[in-house]
């Protein structure tokens, strides 16, 4: 299949446009008149003028259309799961089992060559049973060729040579060398034609590019992004602007045929499909495997504004991107929702709608510092009761990082008489400590001063956890400073 | 299981805590920003049990007062750090409507126009509605108009006189004030939260000078 720009002012009038060449200017693509006219793309521009020297000639914009055709890859799956692109101006579909929903082969055709004109292109399409007779077909065939599975050998013997893939060199050398149809390559041996082109890539070797295009020699494309293993799809006859109304219906679309192959998800993502060559995307995660359509449907709250729907979208594709297999178990039998899955749904509940970061479970670890004796845990591995508690008290909030203050000390060693937090002048009534913590050598950076923790009260009766670092005599750096680090209760 | 008991006082007698409270919104306001007590009386007051605690957190609040920090609160908890105080209440919300919660726990900083009557109103009957209890800290803010429940104002006091150690602080003491409660008539008291019992001791805030001489005497009011 084959597209081009169709940005046309009119229809009649020969349009080319141009990419620079190493001898000026040459013909990156034409329009039909252009064509007509006896414009070949790859020509000189001022070779062309001669052929047709009323024609508009324009600057090619080859990052734009890279980065178009790289979008309508996506925008192709709505007529069949997998799509990739084939070189700078072509797209693959793989349409196995994919046609019948259109009405056969031909009806699929036309139905994608009515759409991409729609959106201004003008498209050359083929279905093959190969990658290699679908190009040659679609660029050298008929009109919307269609080639049933074991009518591949007839229907490309009497393409050129072109059709199957080779670089212009090869082409002119099979010209020279008399080959100038697929069929009298076909009727060659198998033998001589290796031996000819046995040194030469596949875009240089017929042999090879004949096998691919009859299907001897597999070429399985590269399909870009994540493929689906659940879809659920609603067409729509008109565009809309908001998919709300659709989206639990295709929930419970989704969760049944999950249930059909004991599967639930982890990832979902809804695709709309717009009608100007866009597809706009929103995809959730959950904690656990589910396939819960109510659960999976309020994912989606306060998402779907975030769908940019352009001039409306109509197809809505309801994908299960990761799936883990889910056995339907009855935990219990009192009728009690298990605690840990309404945990697990109230997990991805907020983690779609405020981000995976936002929640956390702080879990112990074995540290003295006190900043690495909390770290993040698995959000669902709740358990019950804290393994192991620190001996002495710690402070149940924690300054993160720590504040420097100002102190006024009697001994240098010793507890602080007061200190300047915040602007406010603290002067302590009682204090515990100091508890000393050491740096953890195989952890810290060689220098890191030790830590001498005191729990303070202050004048107000606020208890407090503040620290030293260093000591006078360590020769770490200078003077000791201080810092508040927690908040006791 | 928290025990709390009456010390010899006739206004204490409203204060019926062995009838729990009903789960429901309570309010609980910070006296100074960066008070631990509010914390602490909030974690007393919370069911003891194996459920976890979902706690949820501004970014001002976190910033300002710190985070919670698990060694110290000693009990299971999922923390969820938001950015803004309305995404605060949505996320109590939601920890409100699903099951499996010990308490949700939400700190706003300041006043912001989203945490109005209707948003406290909302978390009221989803709280009262799922039975689960909900409590909401709030640091520098005036107490305006709200639908929780119970309302307190809590401070730190100086603390209790530790047993082995003069000078070193002992069991936290906070002047609790519930200024408004549809389930009992308000009243002051001083909580004494005794950490190797895990159990706070309610006792009447006094305003008699002899009683306070008493209290200082016993339980030690240092430096009051």
């Amino acid at each position: 299949m084959r597209e081009q720009q169709g940005e046309l002012p009119a229809h009649d009038l020969p349009v080319v446009l141009t990419v620079d060449g190493p001898h000026g200017p040459v013909v990156h693509s034409a329009n039909r008149m252009a064509r007509l006219a006896g414009v070949v793309e790859g020509g000189r521009i001022t070779d062309m003028r001669a052929f047709c020297p009323e024609m508009q000639v324009d600057y090619a914009d080859t990052g734009a259309e890279a980065a178009m055709l790289a979008r309508l890859v996506f925008w192709a799956r709505r007529w069949c799961p997998w799509s990739a692109t084939d070189g700078a101006r072509g797209l693959i579909l793989d349409t196995t089992g994919a046609d019948h929903l259109w009405g056969g082969e031909a009806a699929m055709l036309a139905e994608i060559e009515a759409q991409f004109s729609i959106l201004g292109f003008s498209a050359q399409l083929a279905v093959a049973p190969t990658l290699g007779a679908a190009w040659g077909l679609a660029r050298y065939g008929g009109v919307r060729a269609v080639c049933g599975a074991d009518e591949v050998v007839q229907k490309l013997a009497p393409l050129g040579v072109a059709a199957l893939r080779l670089d212009p060199g090869t082409v002119l050398l099979l010209h020279r060398l008399g080959l100038k149809r697929v069929r009298h390559l076909a009727d060659l041996p198998r033998l001589s034609l290796a031996r000819r082109f046995n040194r030469a890539g596949p875009a240089g070797n017929p042999q090879v590019r004949l096998d691919q295009a009859m299907g001897r020699l597999a070429e399985p494309p590269d399909w870009p992004g994540e493929v689906a293993q659940f879809r659920v799809l609603a067409r729509l006859p008109e565009p809309i602007q908001d998919p709300t109304h659709f989206l639990a219906g295709m929930c419970v679309d989704l969760c049944a045929g999950l249930a059909a192959a004991a599967q639930g998800c982890r990832r979902l993502r809804l695709s709309v499909f717009r009608t100007d060559g866009e597809v706009s995307h929103v995809a959730v995660a959950t904690a656990q495997p589910s396939r819960d359509a109510v659960h999976l449907q309020r994912l989606f709250d306060g998402k779907l504004d975030r769908i940019n729907p352009g001039y409306g979208f109509d197809l809505i594709v309801l994908e299960a991107l990761v799936v883990e297999p889910l056995v339907a178990v009855q935990m219990r039998t009192d009728g009690v929702v298990d605690a840990d899955l309404m945990l697990g749904q109230l997990v991805d509940r907020l983690s779609a709608r405020f981000g995976a970061k936002a929640i956390a479970r702080p879990v112990l670890r074995a540290s003295h510092i006190p900043e690495r004796a909390e770290g993040r845990g698995g959000v669902l591995a709740l358990a019950a009761v804290p393994p192991h508690l620190p001996n002495r008290e710690r402070p149940i909030r924690l300054l993160t990082p720590p504040e420097e203050v100002r102190v006024l000390y009697a001994v240098p060693e010793g507890p602080p008489v007061q200190f300047i937090w915040r602007r406010q002048t603290q002067r302590i009534i009682r204090h515990a400590g100091p508890e000393r913590i050491s740096p953890e050598w195989w952890h810290d950076r060689p220098g890191s001063r030790l830590r001498d923790y005191f729990k303070v009260e202050v004048e107000a009766g606020q208890r407090f956890w503040i620290y030293r670092e260093g000591l006078h005599s360590d020769g770490r750096g200078g003077d000791p400073r201080w810092f508040v680090h927690g908040v006791f209760a | 299981m928290s025990v709390i008991s009456l010390n010899r006082s006739k206004r204490a007698a409203r204060w019926t805590p062995g009838a729990d409270l009903p789960a429901t919104l309570s309010e609980v306001f910070a006296q100074t920003p960066v008070d631990g007590g509010a914390v602490g009386f909030v974690l007393s007051q919370l069911s003891r049990g194996a459920a976890p605690v979902l706690w949820v957190q501004d970014r001002l609040s976190a910033k300002e007062a710190g985070v919670p920090y698990l060694p110290g609160v000693g009990r299971p908890f999922l923390m969820v750090h938001l950015s803004r105080p309305d995404e605060v209440l949505v996320a109590m919300e939601e920890g409100l409507r699903a099951g499996g919660l010990a308490a949700v726990v939400g700190e706003v900083w300041g006043a912001p126009s989203c945490l109005d009557f209707t948003a406290t109103r909302r978390l009221v009957l989803r709280a009262e509605a799922m039975g689960v209890t909900c409590w909401l800290i709030r640091r520098g803010a005036a107490p305006d108009l709200s639908a929780a429940r119970n309302r307190w104002r809590v401070a730190s006091l100086p603390s209790a006189r530790h047993a082995d150690d003069p000078l070193a602080p002992g069991d936290a003491r906070w002047q609790v004030d519930l200024f408004r409660s549809r389930f009992t008539d308000p009243g002051i008291w001083v909580a004494r939260y005794d950490r190797a019992a895990d159990r706070v001791d309610f006792t009447a805030a006094v305003p008699d000078r002899v009683l306070a001489e008493d209290a200082r005497a016993t339980g030690g009011i240092a430096g009051a």
